[in-house]
């Protein structure tokens, strides 16, 4: 497998940062890691994940989608968007990679999501293997190998090399651009790295959970479940949740009067939130335990009907460690398991 | 102490004093815990929990669980009793429906400071003198109990329970504590240090409303930031004005009536310091308005709902813009 | 970017105002043609199906097209001021431009299912103004359908939409029955008296009818409940369905019922496909 030292990490960074915009997990000063545009110097965290979610890259928290021009009675429609640049985000771990197939089947589905699509063909995803998962991952729940991520193109690291592998064409492209600091590499030392990995992924305290119990065959046995109400009464109906999940797609569009004409964009949303369904004449969903229902439901049943079986999770743990009150999908679905 | 407080739930629900009680549920971890109600000596016995990391201030679920018919049991931290007494102050809870039960809050543990340290695969924390024992899936790691202490436990400003019907153990004193420090620090920068800390601060806000719907002062029905008909409802910050303003109207909003209970800054999921923009109006309040802690009785005038002759005047705020 | 998206709306123009009721306006909205005359239709569509209008800096909404496809001219929307939105559009004069874009969501099968069926048309108050395209469309088709029986109820003589186009061409339709109701006694008024499901279970349709039903929702409940007493399985009952919607295109996750989103699987069901969701709406 083709390969670099880990020493020449940032002649890596350096060379893919000369051709397009390159995008890295980095250190923020109260340690926590997040998405940062690459300049030269910066540093590959080595947290397991970042505190955001990869999402951002093609379904960002804001965007413009329209201008208008409102002259009179006359209003002129004004298209603001560009062709984007090339980018790479390198270093997204399997778990964010596979929300990426999630987002693709809402946005990418017919009609098509152009301002989703724009991004989505200009990025290269580089995926990282995971050696040291947290006690707070479960993607293997969702069928995930976090020591083989899926992407663009694919990275591991045995501590002193990072190798380096295509998934398809693009990341072939990515790897060709850089083909001349790779060298070919013995990866019996990456061998061992791997299985061990995957010994702690046994190991791990949600190993065990299973999907069994949900899909879209449960629909009602599970919306009517008893259990709703207990699960529900210590949320605050915050959107820390929805905000920190690779997966959580919903949004709002919204208007802005900047004084000069009208910005029409869209911003992410939560079903969590009170005003989510909230209509002129009633709201459908008045009570918190109804909201976050929908939620998990979304994620558990009605994602899955609508898509194969394919399930709204990818097990990143993000939700386990900032739900404020520590209520999170791990503890619905041990609630609603059927045992 | 968990034992004291679950014999005392059980004792409270058996006796009839009360039909339910607040409290906190066991999670998956060591560390995840969730406020939950209890109805029944079996719900208690099988998931109650009270320990090391058990922070989550329960005082603003009382102002709809007081509503409700019968009396509830609330095991309250002595932080955690300031924020009854303001709720009680501004009518938004049913005390004769409450049932308190002060309890010792020593040193909350923040699980996010130990996986700081790059400790991981957590799957139980001892507390052993003042090292901690973390066991993992990697095997056992330690570290000191204090680089573990949460922030809000940091500056604790009381160990003394300012409302209770009961107590759990002896009542401690309000405490001289360093609260203040980083304000100071903030207040000695020059206006664009202070702008540059707060715009690096405050741009990782992702608007999920966690501080605001966990503060204990926020209880209003609909809060002017999810009613449409408002004008100002955004789920997003459409410039970066408001992002930086949705902050500033909240600590507005509780000035006066925060009482420090810090759940705003352990709540964040972007590990905003929050709270260190209430403590500024409580440490301007403290020198403008005399000293006042917000929930420390329920009788005494809000200084800044109060005049008197003594207030400072409007011009303060010029006087003080001026470098 | 060459590529269109839905997101970004068409310029409609507001060429004619009819006031139905004290609260409801019947807006005609033609495009802009290319060589910058105002005429014909932004898009086309089937009956019962919606399109997003707006007013950029006000906010954007779900409208069924109240007309029928068979109308080339124009497209009609019948609006009932309840919010802001549609507060602003009651506000508006002749020629004014809106934003449109559509159309959106599944229509009533008459195409398909409805096709050689008797029909029975159920509305109460605005409910009229999704059916009202079908019913258009079924009197330009005559001949694809049987009988056509409309019962519509209003609170009050001047609540009720259309009135004029009730009186003045279905009504005299051949084959067309039309049952009128309003909920109190009026001065004026000589027809029913009462509210819409008590009405429709006095008139005993015949159990051979296919229904359409449109209402507030507690007309819906109720009428469905007595329909049921006479007879009538879910399977022959459709209704259209409104909720919160932004993008139309079942992607920004508000307006589902269960696993079905509104914009898109609906806005119209027939009740035992109801039947099979969360009672969420």
């Amino acid at each position: 497998m083709l390969k670099i030292s880990l020493e020449n990490l940032d002649k890596l960074f350096d060379a893919v940062a000369e051709k397009q915009t390159l995008y890295i997990p980095a250190d923020r000063e109260d340690g926590a890691s997040e998405y940062k545009k690459y300049e030269s110097g910066m540093k590959l965290s080595k947290n397991l994940n970042t505190l955001r979610s990869a999402k951002d890259f093609f379904f960002p928290q804001t965007e413009n989608l329209a201008d208008f021009k409102m002259e009179g009675k006359k209003i002129e429609v004004i298209d603001i968007r560009e062709e984007s640049e090339d980018f790479v985000v390198f270093g997204v771990r399997a778990c964010d990679a596979r929300s990426f197939t999630i987002l693709d089947k809402v946005f990418l589905s017919e009609p098509v999501d152009s301002y989703y699509k724009n991004r989505r063909d200009h990025g290269t995803i580089v995926t990282m293997a995971c050696t040291k998962p947290a006690e707070t991952c479960f993607c293997g729940t969702f069928g995930i190998d976090p020591t083989a991520p899926e992407g663009d193109a694919a990275c591991w690291s045995d501590g002193e090399n990072l190798f380096i592998q295509a998934n398809n064409e693009k990341g072939q492209a990515f790897i060709d651009s850089v083909a001349s600091l790779l060298e070919d590499g013995d990866t019996s030392k990456l061998d061992e790295v791997k299985a061990k990995a995957k010994e702690i992924l046994g190991k791990l305290p949600l190993a065990n959970l299973s999907t069994e119990s949900f899909g879209g065959d449960t629909l009602m046995e599970h919306f009517k479940s008893e259990k709703w109400a207990e699960l529900s009464e210590s949320c605050l109906g915050c959107g820390t949740c929805t905000f920190v999940c690779p997966t959580c797609q919903c949004y709002d569009i919204k208007d802005f009067n900047t004084g000069h004409e009208i910005k029409r964009f869209r911003c992410w949303d939560s079903c969590m939130y009170s005003d989510f369904t909230k209509m002129a004449h009633g709201n459908i969903r008045n009570s918190q335990l109804e909201r976050f229902r929908q939620r998990f439901m979304h994620k558990l049943v009605y994602f899955p009907s609508n898509n194969n079986g394919e399930f709204g999770c990818v097990g990143c743990g993000r939700c386990l460690s900032k739900c404020p009150v520590s209520m999170n999908i791990v503890k619905v679905m041990k609630a609603l398991e059927v045992k | 102490m968990q034992e004291a407080i679950i014999s005392k739930a059980k004792q409270l629900l058996a006796d009839g004093t009360v039909n339910r009680v607040i409290g906190w549920k066991k999670g998956e971890f060591a560390y995840d815990i969730t406020p939950a109600i209890f109805e029944s000596a079996e719900e208690i016995d099988a998931d109650f929990v009270y320990d090391d990391f058990t922070s989550a201030n329960v005082s603003k679920y009382l102002v709809k669980e007081s509503k409700k018919e019968g009396k509830i049991l609330a095991f309250l931290k002595p932080c955690d009793t300031y924020s009854l007494n303001q709720l009680i102050k501004e009518h938004r809870v049913n005390r004769e429906n409450i049932y308190v039960v002060g309890i010792s809050g020593d040193g909350k543990l923040d699980a996010e400071k130990i996986k700081a340290k790059g400790i991981t695969g957590i799957t139980g924390v001892k507390k052993d003198g003042d090292t901690l024992k973390i066991n993992t899936v990697y095997g056992e790691e330690t570290m000191p109990v204090a680089e573990a202490m949460s922030n809000k436990c940091l500056s604790c400003k009381s160990k003394k329970h300012v409302i209770y019907d009961e107590l759990i153990g002896e009542d401690g004193e309000v405490i001289e504590s360093d609260r203040f420090d980083m304000v100071e620090k903030l207040e000695n920068m020059t206006s664009q240090e202070r702008y540059d800390f707060w715009r690096n601060e405050l741009s990782k806000c992702i608007r999920c409303n966690a501080c605001r719907n966990v503060c204990p002062a926020c209880t209003c029905e609909n809060c002017v930031f999810d009613n449409p008909d408002s004008a100002v409802q955004n789920k997003a910050a459409a410039d970066s004005f408001e992002e930086n303003m949705f902050h500033i109207i909240r600590a507005f909003h509780v000035a006066g009536r925060c009482t420090d209970c810090g759940e705003c800054s352990r709540v964040c999921p972007q590990n905003i310091p929050l709270h260190l923009l209430n403590r500024k109006f409580i440490k301007d309040i403290n020198s403008l308005y005399g000293e006042y802690q917000a929930g420390a009785d329920t009788i005494s005038k809000a200084p800044l709902n109060d005049y008197t002759q003594d207030d400072c005047e409007a011009s303060i705020v010029h006087e003080r813009g001026v470098e | 970017m060459n590529t269109n998206d839905t997101l970004i709306p068409h310029i409609g123009v507001v060429t004619d105002i009819r006031i139905d009721t004290p609260d409801v306006k019947t807006f005609r909205v033609n495009a802009i043609q290319a060589d910058g005359t105002v005429g014909g239709k932004v898009f086309e569509h089937m009956p019962g199906q919606c399109a997003m209008l707006s007013i950029p800096g006000v906010g954007e909404g779900m409208f069924s097209i109240t007309s029928s496809p068979t109308n080339k001219e124009f497209m009609e929307f019948s609006i009932k001021k309840c919010g802001c939105l549609t507060t602003w559009l009651h506000a508006m004069e002749v020629g004014q431009q809106i934003t449109i874009r559509g159309p959106y969501g599944n229509n009533f099968p008459v195409e398909t299912e409805l096709k050689g069926k008797d029909l029975l048309f159920i509305a109460g108050g605005i409910g009229l103004a999704p059916l009202r395209s079908v019913i258009n469309y079924v009197r330009d088709n005559r001949a694809n359908y049987g009988d056509v029986q409309i019962v519509y109820g209003s609170r009050s003589k001047d609540d009720l939409v259309d009135y004029q186009e009730i009186l003045d061409e279905w009504m005299k339709d051949d084959g067309i029955t039309v049952n009128l109701t309003i909920d109190r006694e009026q001065e004026g008024w000589d027809g029913h008296v009462g509210f819409v499901p008590n009405y429709v279970k006095e008139l005993n349709p015949s159990l051979s009818k296919t229904v359409l039903i449109c209402g507030p929702p507690i007309m819906i409940k109720f009428t469905l409940a007595g329909l049921k007493e006479l007879g009538f399985t879910e399977t022959q009952v459709y209704t259209t369905m409104e909720l919160r919607m932004k993008c139309a295109v079942g992607k920004c996750g508000r307006c589902n019922i269960g696993d079905k989103y509104v914009c898109k699987d609906g806005p119209v069901f027939r009740f035992d496909q109801l039947d099979e969701l969360p009672d969420e709406y």
